[in-house]
């Protein structure tokens, strides 16, 4: 947690946030403390966007309430919704929009002259924002002249030269090409962990909720079906959704000593004792696949059929149908080695220290 | 994702620049590029050169072209004025009747500009629904005034503003505004800095036709306003009335008119003609 520089200000965000659409509802609460990070991370039409929506008043809420600090934003039960002029907000849009006709200077100024600031004193907290994301030599520049990067920290200045309550950026590094992400991702976590605010942000990738939040909610279909540190999320999946986004094989079953009788058909010894239904995690890379009945050291073998074959960066990344299912990381040179194809059988195989296993009911965990 | 050559323009089968020509469309292309550029021509070799200076030196003359000028220009600022607003109306709202609402106010885009005169008579002239009663609680009468002239050139040339704005207001990203709203920006803040001069490119080209249109006015224009050198006269009306008495008044006069077409086309290159 990056801990804010001074939390001087009470600004915390406690929200429910209820949006119905036609065949389909949004139903989810947050909470970030002053100076906090929350990262929204879900798949496509999760709702993420509509959830931000919500928070800054353009999309109108079916139930639900939104407090900043004292303020409340939004509340169903007394009727209460502040126009989004009138919220302290900060919102970094996907594609930034950037008015087009105005220069990086004048688009970070725009938010203080629209709430009356004198001309002479918004340009110079424009010029210090500028400054401070290293623009000051773009400042008379128009969008369009601008780089994709140079875009974004635009946006970032221009969404925080208000010095707002609340921040949400939506997607804020989707725009960018993979090498300018990189960048751009640092820079963003250090004005985040200066920012005393509170921030949400939406993603559907998992290494920006990593990197930049200290606390991720994972959204399926409109709901939570996940919250904790990035560390929780990644170490204990929940879903098959989160433990696909983080590349791990996520199986559920009923754990007898060491002994886990997976839902889904097959066991597996495991390292750890429970006596529960239980979550069983196995990395890709820790399994191993054989054209032969094994004898190796592994407690746990079991034979499937490759159903497909993928790059996955530098190794090939195997589905293996089991059961139990699995996807598996070899290298190219093992794979030739294997002379395996898509439709062939193997053997599988993975050692009981090498899966991890952890109680399935949240409310039991330390 | 190594593909070197990603940047290269990508050639297929198929793509291959050069068209198969039937030869048959070059005769009706040729004879219709005639019948369009054979008057324009026939103009310039029948303008009585030598005389120009004294057909277009007269002070009626430079009354008539003032008179266009000023009427064609004031009836711009009034379409600008009152039709920016209907083009946002159309553009941004969806209400019951935009159909219809769109289809009368565009309709002065096909009227027959004398039946547009007809109308305006009816309403604005002295017996007129309006203009009846601006007669008796003001004592104002409006036909055949400099007044009416610009009446009748709005009524005519608005629409062609309404429609180029409201084409331009539907290129600009209405989350703009909502980008504005997050920032602390009112409605109006919103609409005066960042919807207007995202929109300025459209308006002017707008204006461009409508003043262009309204300086062509003759049917609307003469029905209503009448033919009064002075203050009702416009150029089209002075070349038409000139034709009778002295013809070479009126090509001198087309020519002029024919100049400032020109000129108005040259300006929109940029927008219109880039195909």
């Amino acid at each position: 947690m990056s801990a804010p520089a001074t939390d001087t200000r009470d600004s915390a965000l406690d929200a429910r946030l209820v949006v119905q659409r036609e065949r389909w509802q949004l139903d989810i609460e947050v909470f970030v403390p002053a100076g906090g990070v929350l990262a929204l991370l879900g798949p496509n039409g999760a709702g993420k966007t509509t959830a931000l929506a919500a928070l800054a008043g353009l999309e109108p809420a079916a139930r639900g309430h939104v407090r900043v600090g004292p303020t409340l934003w939004d509340d169903h039960a007394t009727g209460v919704r502040l126009a989004t002029e009138r919220r302290s907000l900060g919102v970094v849009f996907q594609d930034y929009l950037l008015f087009p006709t105005m220069t990086a200077r004048e688009n970070i100024a725009f938010g203080l002259l629209a709430k009356g600031w004198d001309k002479h004193e918004a340009g110079r907290v424009a010029d210090s924002w500028l400054a401070r994301v290293g623009l000051s030599d773009r400042a008379q520049r128009r969008p369009a002249h601008l780089s994709g990067g140079q875009a974004q920290r635009v946006a970032l200045a221009r969404a925080l030269a208000g010095a707002p309550d609340l921040l949400l950026l939506d997607e804020p590094l989707a725009a960018l090409d993979a090498g300018t992400r990189m960048s751009v991702r640092s820079d963003l976590r250090s004005h985040l962990s200066e920012f005393t605010g509170a921030t949400v942000l939406v993603t559907h990738d998992p290494l920006d909720a990593l990197i930049l939040a200290d606390q991720v909610a994972v959204i399926e279909d409109g709901r939570l079906v996940q919250t904790g540190t990035p560390h929780e999320i990644t170490r204990k999946p929940r879903t098959r959704y989160v433990a696909q986004l983080v590349g791990l094989n996520l199986l559920a079953g009923h754990a007898d000593g060491t002994h886990v009788s997976l839902q889904e058909g097959g066991e597996l010894q495991v390292a750890e004792s429970h006596h529960s239904d239980v979550f069983v995690v196995a990395r890709p890379t820790s399994v191993t696949v054989h054209r032969a009945t094994p004898h190796g050291s592994s407690r746990n073998v079991w034979s499937g059929v490759i159903n497909n074959v993928e790059r996955h960066g530098d190794l090939v990344r195997l589905a293996v149908t089991g059961p139990p299912d699995m996807v598996v990381d070899i290298t190219p040179d093992a794979m030739a080695d294997l002379q395996l194809a898509a439709g062939e059988s193997v053997w599988l195989s993975v050692k009981a220290t090498d899966l991890t296993v952890y109680l399935a009911s949240a409310d039991s965990e330390a | 994702m190594t593909d070197v050559a990603a940047d290269r323009p990508r050639r297929h089968l198929g793509s291959e620049r050069s068209p198969r020509v039937p030869y048959g469309l070059f005769v009706p292309a040729a004879i219709g590029t005639a019948f369009l550029v054979l008057p324009l021509v026939g103009l310039l070799i029948r303008t009585p050169w030598r005389q120009l200076p004294r057909l277009l030196g007269g002070p009626d003359v430079r009354t008539a072209l003032r008179l266009s000028l000023e009427t064609a220009t004031a009836a711009t600022v009034i379409a600008i004025v009152l039709g920016v607003p209907i083009a946002w109306v159309l553009a941004r709202l969806t209400f019951r009747g935009r159909a219809m609402l769109r289809a009368l106010i565009t309709l002065p885009l096909v009227l027959p500009p004398v039946a547009g005169g007809i109308a305006l008579l009816l309403a604005y002239g002295r017996r007129g629904v309006v203009g009846g009663w601006l007669l008796k609680v003001f004592g104002i009468s409006l036909p055949f005034t400099t007044a009416a002239v610009v009446v009748a050139e709005t009524f005519v040339a608005m629409p062609f503003l309404i429609v180029s704005v409201e084409g331009a207001l539907r290129g600009v990203d209405i989350r703009y505004d909502h980008a504005a709203a997050t920032l602390g920006a009112s409605r109006w803040f919103t609409f005066r800095h960042v919807t207007l001069p995202m929109l300025a490119p459209g308006i002017a080209a707008g204006a461009v036709l409508c003043w262009a249109r309204a300086l062509g006015e003759f049917g609307a224009t003469i029905t209503f306003a009448g033919s009064y050198p002075g203050t009702t006269e416009t150029m089209p009306v002075r070349v038409y009335l000139s034709l009778q008495d002295d013809p070479d008044a009126a090509i001198a006069l087309s020519l002029v008119l024919l100049l400032v077409s020109v000129a108005i086309l040259a300006g929109l290159r940029e927008r219109w003609l880039r195909a």
